[in-house]
């Protein structure tokens, strides 16, 4: 009975969400007020339809109800509770409804926050968003749809996959999902901008806060999906350029050009058109993310076994969302002017070259990803683009794109003078160039690589140090004390500030994992000891233990370093009997320095383990890099202008077309 | 230097970047190509002598030996018409398992025999590889052809 409601909430929702997204549309068009005022209500109405639907698709896991289908093949009544919720989202079918969720409550909050638009404005963007909606619900209702009964119902579930029995599944989708179809507002107002033919600063100013969110969701699922990986796959990496991971990637790089191009079109008025563009492409990389995950067409640790006719079935949509998208654009873009003229030497330039660097990025990572399956549907036969490629040609390009960070914010709009902006940064080149000589001497060994981005992460740091030393400077006021000046700097600059910090830290802990990472795979018999470096690992032999719903072989590793004892660690090769797999439990004993990584292999004969010990120096730094970043998002959106900024510029905000 | 003057050399420099970076995504997109091979085409010399590639099907049941090191494994891989015997040193990934799919990367050494440096088995029971899924699809088809073949010719004696 419960699962019929959720169904039915699913259809009403499907029903409404047609109303959102086309009535509106037209009464805005035809001037009738009776229909734009039906945007609102039937967006919150089928948002919370939503909600409530996939509340009881999470009560059905709740209570082990097996003959809902889908409960039945990914839950199972022995599994914690904890992982029974999270369960709502280990297969296709809640992974699309937990997708359409979050589409709600983005669509809830636009109806709440987004009040001070102008209303043809506004009921546009909601009627977009109502569009987005309907392809989504079409698409769960039609092909993959949560509620399906299984009669007789199944005595026991068939589990969720052991590899998604992890803290991990709790976090990494929905945060990820929140960055997805959070682009979805950036796309929306691009869209609502295109129709109403408004592109202005003020445009620029009301989608900054939302793409902001959105990208620091996105920044913050990635990180959590790499480190899930880093621990629980096994074998120590954090970033493997494994399909859906590059999925995911495309729309960060995108949305960051988003973000930066965004700042020049509020500031200057510039890159309307590019702006627009970048807003269109990031939720188009969203949508092939969501594809090339579910459709099955990949070789990928994401890829399930799926089924063939839901793939075509978003390649339509896809199609019809970039295609109509494009369309409109190419209609409507000669209009839109082209701002404010700028110098060659600004900050103008300096901001299009990030673009084009990291637009040149995505693509490259684009070409990367899509060329197998361009190749093979062509019948070119089976192919697979190496990592080496990826790591090549990412860093390559990358590289210049760093260096520029430094400059671009120290460089005044309109036009600036590249002596200045070297005298300024005279310190940070020496701090930048000394790092890079010592660092790696210190740590034992000399590379190019380790230098160059030892270099690249210091300049990051310190000219980021500069810049807040030269914006207090440049706007101080000597009667008041520097903590009030500290405090006059808008919290936009130092969201900026802390998310360039971010990268800063990321690429030193990328450079230093992978210049001085050591790993090795072994054979330990009981009390036998693997010597690295300074340290030594005791292997104690491994014990049976019983899991709540597998059962596990712990092993015991001591680590010292000169004779004291610094870890223990007890990695553990469970085995669970529902699904009758078998999973990998490394254990690793982080640190600011290094990380300690054990994972066992198989056992061997006589208590002997094939075994894997890792030693990842600043890994940590990665993820720290990438929550600093999301941080810096997070407070510049707490900018008080934004707030000011909607109220007063939509009354004289004016039309450009 | 004017205006004009400065931007044409921004607008060379921007040029020459473009070519270098051409050129090197190029020759590094080239190099980093990885093909796939099942054990039918490798078997019949269609595979490359030196040089990584992508092998894939299914591991034969009871085919799987642990060498004495303790550490390197072999075991054969089949599309059901041809099978070849692969050698891994490394722990295997927890999901592979005789008479599953598998997707093996690496190289022929001079013996003949794949030593592979990347095992893929992932994630569910019943999930195959698409690509060694298709491995099996072309032995089958070949095998049907094969079949109707000698038939025909049968059928004309």
């Amino acid at each position: 009975m419960i699962p019929a409601i959720g169904e039915l909430t699913l259809i009403l929702a499907f029903i409404l969400s047609i109303i959102q997204g086309t009535l509106p549309l037209v009464g805005v068009w035809k001037n009738k007020t009776t229909l734009m005022n039906l945007a609102v209500p039937t967006a919150r109405a089928q948002s919370l339809l939503i909600l409530i639907s996939f509340a009881i698709l999470m009560y059905s896991f709740y209570i082990n109800d097996f003959s809902v289908l889908y409960v039945a093949s990914t839950s199972n009544s022995q599994l914690p509770t904890m992982y029974r919720l999270a369960a709502v989202w280990g297969g296709h079918e809640g992974s699309m409804l937990l997708w359409v969720a979050i589409l709600s409550i983005w669509t809830i909050a636009v109806t709440l926050f987004a009040k001070n638009l102008p209303d043809s404005f506004r009921i546009r963007l909601i009627a977009v968003m109502g569009l987005v909606s309907v392809g989504f619900l079409a698409f769960i209702l039609f092909t993959s749809n949560p509620f399906d009964r299984l009669i007789p119902a199944a005595l026991d579930g068939r589990d969720l996959n052991p590899l998604l029995q992890d803290p991990g599944m709790v976090f990494h989708p929905p945060v990820l999902y929140m960055g997805y179809v959070g682009f979805s507002v950036a796309f929306a107002f691009a869209i609502a901008a295109l129709l109403d033919g408004r592109l202005d600063n003020a445009w620029a100013r009301w989608t900054r806060p939302w793409t902001t969110v959105a990208w620091a969701f996105l920044t913050l699922g990635i990180a959590f999906g790499s480190k899930w990986a880093y621990y629980e796959l096994g074998w120590g990496g954090w970033w493997f350029w494994d399909a859906v991971e590059n999925a995911s990637f495309m729309p960060w790089l995108v949305g960051t050009a988003l973000i930066h191009s965004l700042a020049v079109t509020e500031k200057r008025g510039a890159f309307k058109v590019w702006t627009v563009l970048l807003s269109i492409c990031a939720f188009s990389l969203s949508l092939l993310g969501t594809f090339l995950v579910r459709s099955g067409v990949l070789t990928s640790v994401h890829a399930f076994a799926t089924d063939p006719s839901r793939g075509l079935f978003i390649l339509l949509y896809l199609v019809i969302v970039i295609g109509g998208a494009l369309l409109l654009f190419a209609l409507r873009a000669p209009n839109v002017g082209l701002g404010e003229k700028f110098d060659v030497v600004s900050r103008e330039s300096f901001l299009l070259a990030n673009n084009v660097v990291l637009v040149t990025a995505a693509g490259s990572v684009l070409l990367g990803t899509m060329y197998p399956l361009l190749i093979d549907a062509l019948g070119g036969g089976k192919i697979s683009v190496g990592p080496p490629y990826f790591d090549a040609v990412f860093v390559a390009i990358m590289a210049p794109g760093l260096f520029l960070m430094g400059l671009g914010p120290l460089a005044k709009w309109k036009k600036a003078s590249i002596p200045e902006i070297g005298t300024r940064l005279k310190l940070a080149a020496v701090i930048s160039v000394v790092s890079a000589l010592l660092v790696p001497s210190v740590l034992g060994k000399i590379s190019l690589m380790a230098a160059v981005g030892v270099f690249m992460g210091a300049w990051i740091v310190s000219t980021t140090l500069i810049l807040l030393q030269n914006r207090i400077k440049a706007k101080q006021l000597a009667s008041v004390s520097l903590l009030e000046n500290l405090k006059n700097i808008p919290l936009a600059f130092y969201g900026m500030l802390l998310a360039h910090l971010g990268i800063g830290v990321f690429v030193l802990g990328v450079t230093l994992v992978k210049g001085y990472e050591s790993e090795q795979d072994l054979r330990m018999e009981v009390n036998d000891v693997a010597k690295i470096g300074d340290l030594a690992f005791v292997f104690k032999g491994a014990q049976k233990i019983q899991g709540p719903n597998y059962i596990s072989s712990q092993g015991k590793f001591v680590v010292t370093e000169d004779g004291k004892q610094i870890a223990l660690l007890y990695p553990e090769k469970r085995f669970y009997p529902v699904q009758g797999a078998t999973m990998t439990e490394a254990d690793i004993e982080p640190g600011v320095f290094k990380d300690l990584y054990v994972s066992l292999g198989e056992p061997l004969e006589k208590g002997a383990w094939s075994v894997r010990i890792y030693i990842k120096p600043f890994v940590q730094w990665i993820w720290a890099g990438c929550i600093i970043m999301a941080l810096g998002g997070l407070l510049a959106l707490l900018d008080r202008r934004y707030r000011i900024a909607n109220k007063n510029l939509s009354s004289r905000a004016e039309e450009v077309f | 230097m004017k205006a004009r003057h400065k931007r044409f050399g921004l607008i060379a420099l921007g040029l020459l970047l473009l070519v270098i970076a051409v050129v090197l995504f190029t020759k590094s997109f080239k190099s980093n190509l990885v093909f796939f091979f099942s054990p039918t085409q490798v078997a019949s010399g269609e595979a490359p002598k030196t040089g990584n590639f992508r092998i894939g099907g299914m591991v034969e049941e009871g085919s799987l030996k642990r060498l004495p090191d303790g550490l390197r494994v072999e075991f054969k891989v089949t599309d059901t018409a041809k099978t070849m015997q692969v050698q891994y040193k490394g722990i295997l990934p927890d999901l592979f398992k005789e008479g599953k799919g598998v997707v093996a990367e690496g190289s022929l050494n001079k013996d003949g025999l794949f030593v592979a440096n990347q095992v893929l088995a992932k994630h569910d029971e019943n999930y195959m590889p698409p690509e060694a899924a298709a491995a099996l699809e072309a032995a089958k088809a070949q095998k049907a052809k094969d079949a109707a073949m000698t038939n025909a010719t049968e059928g004309a004696k």
